[in-house]
């Protein structure tokens, strides 16, 4: 047990710099209510700001530390910059479409580092002191993380001064509890968001910098630091800085023990708590209930019957789908058969998010289940297609079920947060538990049977299994369980007063969109013939939301549409540039920009311009 | 036989004794109206019965069986209707469809995955809006009604239930005196004409001394009268908590 003590001062440095950047983004969003995805961008802009200014400065700690606050204004600067050209044109969009632009940044800030920086990880050369040891209790400890753990307090304590002891300070108390009372008492929120963004950005460029000397700047850092400062977030409770710090010493030091006692298992571990944190306090552990935007809460159009002439063009678009592979050659129907995919990966996730309100970070958890469903059915007892095409929805919807039951009763954000928590853990089982999934290298070898073997057969049946799917829940939503769903989403408590299970309708919504994603992911893994963890990705989950939001969540149609888009716009991307993030990420700020209600949303208006919604 | 029996509700919070010893009954066809100042109690006892929060102590009786402290959805199914202060109701539905849902709800047809909700219960569902006067806006979004329209709406869902007793918290609020007494002659004929027990709380003294059949005068969390219009507008302990101190609250 001689390894307590070191083990528990290695937590405690990565806690602080998790606490950096867990607590920008939690003053971030505790002021505009944007669960701002690109905070991790921003972090790995600050190590390789850091980078690139610190390996020009004399090695001496004096120049570190003025570099570090170069870099921390940087940062800011380009938080100032991304909130005055992006987030500021989408506070009045939707939540989600604010993520999603938030995510568009992420993309291009991806590409824009890659072209700036290279592929190459970049190490900063430490200087002397930074190769210093103290000797503590016996072993030797790296001195540089007994100061990052001196950061933390420190960062802590200088942001309650601000937040309790000036008067700026007070006004974004105020508009975290509050934030249309605070511009009805005359207190211009353009420039108190802009300075928050700043403060927030700064913070992460500060965790980038510092986090140079024990690790590198590298591509991977946005989504990697992104992930564990939600779970940290949201432990402490969004919007409060203290509970960030309490969520990051836990999270902290339950890493470095888990590493070292349980290494298999470290991140399904730290997922855990956050699942048992918010079954016990479903705020957080220091969160208050979220007041309601008031401008958020506009009423959902109506939905309607389609009009005649979608309908026909509906039809018209799936005889020329039926018709294609006389049309197209094999690599087009490759895509198409993706696009198929994408549709009914799309559509489940419309599901419980538009009709049932519950928006997922990790939708691609239950298309992994279904995925690994098949292939591991087929290498134990040899199922066939058929039987694994069966299993996968069966699978995904017994888990989505046990995964349903235990989030149901928590709301927006926090749902979403461990929806995406439930998604990593499914990824981590995949991913390190190599001698069932066989890890990194995937289940190989999913074959399909002589008749399925053509690709044209093959995708005619992805095609009917995937317009079938999109219909038969198009029809659920027309049906009064659908209706129900959506009367539990517009108005909870009329929903019980007229004596509805909200909460069963929810699990069931949760039930349905899984195991319908679930097929979709035992199509794809057939039509590949391989499954990889890579299908359980929060990049993967991150498209099927994109899908569903740039269709629009108002109107059936809109996932289908959405997930053509962009199932094109991706195969056009890739193949017609290197920068494809960059492009894709500017055409998802703009999208989010101009058409805040989505694509079809918006030709819906259009077509209803003038008439009565 | 009363619809509903009240017996020794009472409810605190932190120490603070929100609601003490409340007892009341409600005939069919009755209207009763809950008043009191701001902070008497009436909100704590409505949600009490409706559900929302859980009595410290008393029973709550709908036609002799016992739905204290059940939860809002199976005293709904227990047959209490009610509208909200603020109203709620399903937006992204059309009026019909809103009653659609709850006589849908009621016929327990909820959890079905095939047949369409279009055209069913229309009848049923065009009865009801007839009687609340929504029969020529059925068509229209909830999102764009007038706020007296919504509340005649929410009356109608309520009733897609038949319940025995409607809980009303506020039915008039936010309304102009017009729709006013419109909302409540409406709820008065449904009242009588169906045989339902209405308990309802109002701010609006009009209103509650026009349809209220009897009254109960909240005070501090205690019933301090009871009677029909003429006795409680005579009784002095009324008179002192909203004339005496000059703290009226939205009389008019």
């Amino acid at each position: 047990m001689d390894s307590i003590l070191p083990q528990l001062l290695t937590g405690l440095a990565g806690a602080s710099s998790l606490f950096l950047v867990a607590s920008g983004l939690t003053i971030i969003f505790g002021v505009t209510r944007i669960v701002n995805f690109s905070h991790g961008s921003l972090m790995m802009l600050g190590a390789y700001i850091g980078w690139s200014i610190l390996t020009r400065l004399p090695r001496e700690p004096e120049w570190f530390v003025l570099g570090v606050l170069a870099t921390v204004l940087a940062t800011a600067l380009i938080g100032v910059v991304l909130e005055v050209v992006v987030l500021r044109r989408v506070y009045r969009a939707p939540e989600l479409f604010q993520l999603l632009a938030t995510f568009g940044v992420v993309l291009v800030l991806q590409d824009v580092t890659l072209w700036l920086w290279g592929p190459v990880e970049l190490p900063l050369p430490r200087g002397r002191w930074l190769r210093q040891f103290v000797e503590i209790g016996g072993s030797r400890f790296p001195m540089y993380d007994l100061i990052l753990i001196l950061v933390g307090p420190v960062v802590l304590g200088l942001l309650w001064l601000l937040m309790n002891r000036t008067r700026w300070g007070t006004l974004v108390r105020a508009a975290t509890l509050d934030r249309e009372m605070v511009a009805a008492l005359g207190v211009n929120q353009r420039t108190l968001f802009t300075a928050v963004f700043a403060l927030g950005a700064g913070l992460a460029g500060l965790g980038g910098a510092l986090s140079l000397p024990n690790s590198s700047a590298n591509l991977n850092i946005d989504l990697a630091i992104i992930t564990d400062a939600f779970v940290v977030v949201v432990v402490g409770g969004l919007g409060s800085l203290t509970g960030a710090f309490v969520a990051s010493l836990l999270i902290g030091i339950l890493q470095a023990f888990g590493i070292v006692l349980v290494p298999k298992i470290t991140l399904v571990l730290v997922f855990l708590v956050m699942a048992v944190v918010l079954v016990f306090r479903p705020n957080g552990l220091l969160g208050r209930p979220q007041a309601e935007a008031r401008e958020a809460t506009v009423a959902a159009p109506v939905i309607r019957a389609a009009p005649p002439e979608l309908r026909a063009l509906g039809v018209a678009a799936l005889l020329l789908a039926i018709a294609a592979p006389f049309i197209v050659g094999e690599y087009y129907l490759t895509v198409l058969t993706d696009a198929c995919v994408a549709i009914l990966f799309a559509v489940s996730l419309h599901f419980m998010m538009g009709p049932g309100g519950m928006a997922s970070f990790g939708h691609a958890a239950w298309f992994g289940i279904g995925a690994y469903a098949a292939g591991l059915l087929m290498q134990w007892i040899g199922a066939p297609m058929p039987v694994g095409l069966l299993a996968a929805p069966v699978a995904a919807g017994i888990v989505a079920a046990l995964f349903g039951w235990f989030v149901v009763r928590l709301s927006g954000v926090y749902l979403s947060m461990l929806t995406l928590a439930f998604a990593q853990i499914v990824w981590a089982i995949c991913f390190q538990w190599v001698d069932v999934t066989g890890g990194d290298n995937g289940l190989l070898g999913l074959v399909r049977p002589a008749w399925a073997h053509d690709a044209r057969v093959f995708y005619w049946l992805a095609l009917a299994l995937s317009v079938g799917g999109a219909l038969l829940l198009r029809r659920m939503l027309y049906a009064p369980y659908g209706y129900a769903l959506r009367a539990a989403r517009d108005s909870a408590a009329r929903a019980r007063a007229i004596g509805l299970d909200v909460q069963s309708l929810r699990i069931v919504a949760i039930v349905i969109a899984g195991a319908a994603c679930g097929l979709s992911g035992a199509i794809f893994s057939y039509g590949k013939g391989s499954i990889f963890p890579t299908y359980i990705t929060i990049s993967h989950s991150v498209e099927a939301l994109l899908m569903v939001l740039l269709g629009g969540l108002q109107t059936v149609a809109g996932p289908i549409i959405g997930a053509l888009v962009y199932t094109g716009l991706a195969d056009i991307l890739v193949r017609s540039t290197d920068l494809w993030r960059l492009v894709l990420g500017a055409v998802i700020v703009l999208l989010v920009v101009a058409f805040p209600e989505g694509i079809a949303g918006a030709a819906r208006r259009l077509w209803l311009r003038g008439r009565e919604a | 036989m009363s619809v509903l029996v009240v017996q020794g509700l009472s409810k605190s919070f932190g120490g603070v004794q929100a609601v003490g010893d409340v007892s009341f009954a409600v005939s069919p066809g009755e209207m009763l109206a809950l008043i009191g100042p701001n902070g008497a109690g009436k909100s704590t006892c409505f949600n009490m019965v409706g559900g929302q929060l859980n009595p410290d102590k008393g029973s709550v009786l709908l036609e002799g069986k016992a739905i204290t402290g059940l939860s809002p959805r199976a005293i709904s199914r227990a047959g209490v209707g009610r509208t909200f202060q603020i109203t709620a109701t399903f937006g992204s539905m059309t009026v019909r469809e809103n009653v659609q849902m709850a006589l849908l709800s009621h016929h327990r047809e909820i959890w079905q995955f095939w047949r369409p909700v279009a055209g069913r219960h229309l009848t049923e569902a065009d009865a009801l809006l007839a009687q609340v006067g929504l029969e020529a806006q059925a068509e229209r979004a909830t999102g764009v009604l007038a706020y007296g329209d919504l509340k005649r709406l929410e009356l109608a869902i309520a009733l897609a239930n038949r319940p025995r007793l409607l809980l009303m918290d506020e039915p008039t609020a936010g309304m102009a005196p017009v729709e006013r007494v419109g909302l409540m002659k409406l709820t008065r004929r449904l009242a009588t004409e169906r045989g339902v027990a209405v308990l309802f709380t109002e701010h609006d003294m009009d209103v509650v001394f026009d349809v209220s059949d009897r009254i109960l005068v909240l005070n501090r969390g205690v019933l301090i009268a009871e009677g029909d219009g003429d006795s409680i507008r005579a009784n002095p302990a009324v008179r002192e908590i909203y004339l005496g101190t000059g703290a009226t609250s939205g009389g008019h």
